[in-house]
């Protein structure tokens, strides 16, 4: 074997950079840069925008360090995942060593300059949601508890309480109740991708409701956690980060919401594999418009209390 | 043997090498900025006041 066959085989497939940047997640990434951004823009008092920017870039590079730790740990995982399999580590471009050096430092990075940009507070939750997300759900929960999804889910629901957090200096009801919309949103979210990936956790081994409880269980639980969830993000229009804007948001949303949930309650497995889990793929895409459009209108909300419409003139919001 | 100017490596590696180098120039802005706005802002001005109190 020459030299340049030598080369020419540890040279085929080499990383390039979109691989290393593949390991941030860069799709979770989105989710987590605009929760945090609307925490960050609905907390009362002012950033400067440079700092507000700043803060919102170590949010995401946090967010997505906890993603390369992720896969770092879960790379036997997904390679068995037809989801995943493509994913840097397991299509063998990049390195454990090397995705576990760059979560590693990335998570370090990311909380000591949010810490310094803005203040500790938002440092320490963004220290504690990379902590719960890789030591918590990712080594822990997911490969033991049906469970995995409700609690790993608080790991995507810090952001808007970390962007609060930048501005403030502080937790506040507020910032818990948009914690708690992303937090009761995650189940069906995944839940609803579990029911028409279902072969790829069963491979895996991953104990998702699916392959524990059963798909008819999973169908309720559906149904159940988008009722719950429904109630939480109406009642949220009743406090300070709500007004009328978000309460026809999430009426016409929660209605559409709650319509699907129970078409996939009210299916068996025969109708949903007699046309392709229809229903199930249509309640997951609207689970991310759901997300992105409430807290749209939380943002619009602080908007217009910005510029002096606060309440639109209704008692409630006054 | 000397590293060509054009070696092989420096096209393969381009595109990482180019992602770097961006990175360093962002990392280097941002700690800028935020220098700027933080020292006009005085949130690192030093306490005079027990200073004062002492004299």
């Amino acid at each position: 074997m020459t030299d340049a066959s030598i080369q020419q085989a540890g040279f085929d497939g080499e990383a390039q950079f979109g691989d290393y940047f593949a390991l941030l997640k860069p799709r979770v990434m989105t989710l987590v840069v605009f929760t945090a951004l609307v925490g960050l823009l609905a907390a009362p008092g002012a950033v400067h925008p440079f700092v507000a920017f700043c803060a919102i870039l170590f949010i995401a590079v946090g967010g997505g360090a906890s993603g390369a730790l992720n896969m770092w740990w879960d790379a036997d995982i997904d390679a068995v995942m037809t989801r995943t399999r493509r994913r840097p580590i397991p299509s063998g471009r990049v390195t454990g060593d090397e995705a576990l050096a760059i979560g590693l430092f990335l998570s370090g990075f990311s909380v000591v300059f949010l810490g310094l940009a803005t203040n500790w507070v938002a440092g320490g939750l963004l220290a504690f949601t990379i902590f719960f997300y890789v030591a918590i759900y990712t080594m822990w929960l997911k490969r033991w508890t049906p469970q995995n999804i409700v609690i790993g889910g608080a790991a995507g629901a810090f952001p808007p309480m970390i962007g609060w957090a930048a501005a403030t200096g502080g937790i506040s009801v507020e910032s818990v109740l948009m914690f708690c919309l992303t937090f009761m949103w995650t189940p069906p979210h995944f839940w609803a991708l579990a029911l028409f990936m279902r072969k790829d956790y069963d491979h895996a081994g991953v104990p998702m409701l699916t392959v524990t409880h059963g798909r008819r269980s999973t169908r309720n639980h559906i149904l159940v956690y988008t009722l719950l969830l429904a109630a939480l993000a109406i009642a949220t229009a009743f406090t300070s980060v709500g007004g009328p804007i978000y309460l026809v948001v999430a009426l016409v949303l929660n209605v559409l919401f709650v319509k699907g949930a129970v078409d996939i309650w009210r299916r068996d497995e025969d109708a949903s594999e007699a046309d392709n889990f229809k229903a199930e793929k249509a309640f997951f895409k609207l689970s991310l418009l759901y997300l992105f459009a409430h807290f749209g209108a939380i943002l619009i909300e602080a908007a217009l209390t910005r510029l002096g419409f606060a309440g639109l003139g209704l008692g409630v919001w006054a | 043997m000397s590293l060509g100017r054009t070696h092989e490596i420096h096209k393969r590696r381009f595109g990482r090498n180019l992602g770097v180098g961006l990175i360093l120039v962002g990392f280097i802005a941002i700690i800028f900025g935020l220098t700027v706005v933080k020292v006009t802002r005085g949130d690192y001005e030093p306490v005079r006041a027990s200073v004062s109190e002492s004299n």
